[in-house]
């Protein structure tokens, strides 16, 4: 697959062009965005792969900008990018249909590997977020009959080593599974994540006002 | 629970018994049957049990009351009041009766303050007081007033209720100087006195009780902000510090360092959590002793916690032993982020702390190496845990701490 094209979108400049001078090298960058505005415009002119979103900007924040792209009928590839420790805030970037997210200290190869595995179709979980979910689908679940709202073990187990800090290929190694399989598992749980209607994330996402 | 309060989650009507009963620690239902009993001493448990609804303050109202005695209740409270006055009624009939000079007054003056009471507390700008209708002293025993929901009411409905109330407490007066003749021949001015003074009495208590409670309120609304503004001016005092640490600074690993500890500082503060250091419990007392580690060694550490508990000799040791992962992590792994995972569950606490360094064999560390023997496995082990270090598959070295049993 080709490198991915990428636009950033984040209400920080200076943060902005640090990530933009880091990811050069790497990955064709098209354009900046720092407002909701600005993003969709770029979105819709450049048709990018991916878009690097922040989750925290004014005017809605990345929610907003993953809604406008919808409405203009585009479907880019969104990974949210954020210092935000909320849970809320992230979940509802996630359940409005971000593909992972990184926080913004990753280093910078890290960081375009994960643009590129989101474009190949990956799910990118950083530790942070793994903790999220694995709080979220503890308790007991909404309707028990529904595998939305449950995790398998298997896909406990990734994310805890996800959460350990492991990549998925030394996850692999440690659970004598494939690569592919690893992220087979998180992809699964990426989708139970943004369809599940476990209340932990419905409230989360209610507290954001993200109607799903 | 020291003071008498009733208690309205527990309790069928006000709350009453059920407040008693967890005053003294005894069984509610036996106090309901000491009320009940009481009643048939001409009355006296009615009397009383209303009087106790209205001099107790209430309590917290956890959960959902019993009796339907909101709004839209009005008819079990007429029924209910019908079936008392019944109740009344048959003790006068079979004679077990004090005398008809005290216990109708002392009924309708019971239930007009009731009212009034359940009026002014409902709404904080008190409503005056309308128009007092004339000496209603052939009104029907009022029923036993519905309680006023917590929210607040409309002004009108509380205006009403405090006139009927009023009005009520009024008749009792007339009712009791009708009944001792005092009206009749004004020759008992003493007594029509007291009698005036016992209903203005009634009539303003609340008032005033409700202006020294709100001043109270005021004044702890007045430290809270204070303490709040404390916190903030500290805060200040910490990030204007450290931005001017920052600006005069030219090495770029004591910057990061600046504005990560600053970072987490502010994370802390936002997210309400008390400041790092003096944590009671288990994630907040890891991510002070990850701050620690980053602080004295320049390594990023980033810190994952799921779930959390309170911190007991037991979980102290195992952040102690944590710290000490953590600090071996950051000597020994090469300058990588070292990752630390925590996981509490019902039946066990999980800590992995995990580095990318060129790993080591745990069989190999020297005996005098007292660091990892004795300050991450003995602590583990002296607390009934256990401590595993082990390489990872793909380089670096993790350490895991358990503490099994229920929390």
């Amino acid at each position: 697959m080709s490198e991915p094209r990428v636009v950033i979108v984040d209400d920080h400049k200076l943060f902005r062009s640090g990530v933009r001078a880091e990811l050069e090298p790497l990955l064709e960058i098209l354009a900046e965005a720092g407002t909701v505005e600005e993003a969709e415009a770029a979105i819709v002119e450049h048709e990018p792969d991916v878009v690097l979103l922040d989750v925290h900007m004014p005017g809605g924040g990345g929610v907003e900008v993953i809604r406008r792209a919808a409405a203009a009928g585009l479907r880019p590839t969104f990974l949210a990018l954020s210092v935000s420790d909320a849970a809320e805030d992230v979940i509802a970037v996630i359940r409005a249909g971000a593909r992972g997210y990184v926080t913004k200290n990753i280093a910078p190869g890290d960081l375009a590997d994960a643009v590129r595995r989101v474009h190949e179709g990956d799910a990118v979980f950083s530790p942070r977020l793994a903790g999220f979910v694995l709080d979220a689908f503890t308790g007991p679940a909404p309707q028990p009959e529904s595998e939305l709202d449950l995790l398998t073990p298997r896909e406990r187990e990734v994310l805890q080593h996800i959460a350990r800090g492991y990549m998925y290929k030394e996850i692999g190694l440690r659970l004598e599974i494939s690569p592919k399989t690893v992220e087979a598992h998180v992809s699964s749980v990426l989708r139970k994540l943004q369809l599940s209607s476990r209340h932990e994330l419905t409230r989360w996402a209610a507290d954001r006002g993200i109607g799903l | 629970m020291s003071t008498l309060r009733r208690d309205r989650s527990h309790g069928w009507l006000g709350g009453v018994c059920a407040g008693i009963a967890r005053r003294y620690g005894i069984d509610p239902a036996l106090v309901r049957l000491a009320f009940v009993i009481a009643t048939a001493a001409g009355g006296a448990g009615i009397v009383l049990y209303l009087l106790g609804w209205l001099v107790i303050p209430a309590g917290e109202a956890t959960g959902r009351r019993r009796l339907p005695t909101g709004r839209g209740a009005v008819e079990v409270a007429f029924g209910t009041g019908l079936l008392l006055l019944s109740i009344l009624l048959t003790f006068r009939a079979l004679g077990i009766w004090f005398s008809d000079a005290i216990v109708w007054p002392l009924v309708l003056i019971v239930s007009g303050a009731a009212l009034i009471w359940r009026g002014s507390s409902a709404v904080r700008p008190e409503p005056a007081p309308t128009g007092v209708p004339g000496a209603g002293a052939n009104r029907p025993v009022e029923p036993i007033p519905a309680a006023v929901p917590d929210e607040p009411r409309r002004t009108v409905g509380a205006v009403s209720r405090t006139g009927v109330g009023i009005a009520l407490v009024i008749a009792a007066g007339f009712a009791f100087l009708q009944a001792t003749h005092a009206l009749n021949a004004a020759r008992d001015v003493g007594l029509a006195l007291i009698a005036a003074v016992v209903v203005l009495g009634v009539i303003f208590a609340p008032w005033v009780l409700r202006l020294v409670r709100s001043l109270t309120e005021e004044r702890s609304e007045r430290i809270r902000s204070q303490e709040r503004a404390e916190v903030a001016a500290h805060l200040h005092d910490s990030v204007l510090q450290t931005l001017a640490l920052v600006q005069r600074s030219d090495d770029p690993q004591q910057v990061a360092a600046l504005a990560r500890r600053q970072e987490r500082e502010l994370r802390a503060w936002l997210a309400g959590r008390p400041a790092l250091g003096q944590a009671a419990r288990l994630a907040p007392a890891l991510e002070a002793a990850a701050a620690d580690v980053e602080d004295n060694h320049g390594v990023p550490v980033e810190v994952v916690v799921v779930g959390d508990r309170e911190l007991d000799p037991a979980v102290e040791a195992v952040v102690a032993a944590a710290r000490e992962a953590m600090t071996n992590a950051a000597k020994f792994g090469g300058g990588s982020t070292v990752d630390v995972y925590a996981e509490c569950t019902p039946d066990a606490l999980r800590v992995f702390v995990r580095d990318r360094g060129p790993g080591f064999d745990p069989a190999a560390v020297p005996a005098d190496r007292r660091g990892v023997r004795e300050s991450i496995v003995g602590r583990m082990e002296r607390h009934g845990g256990r401590a595993r270090i082990s390489g990872a598959p793909a380089g670096g070295t993790e350490v895991e701490l358990v503490l099994e049993g229920e929390r």
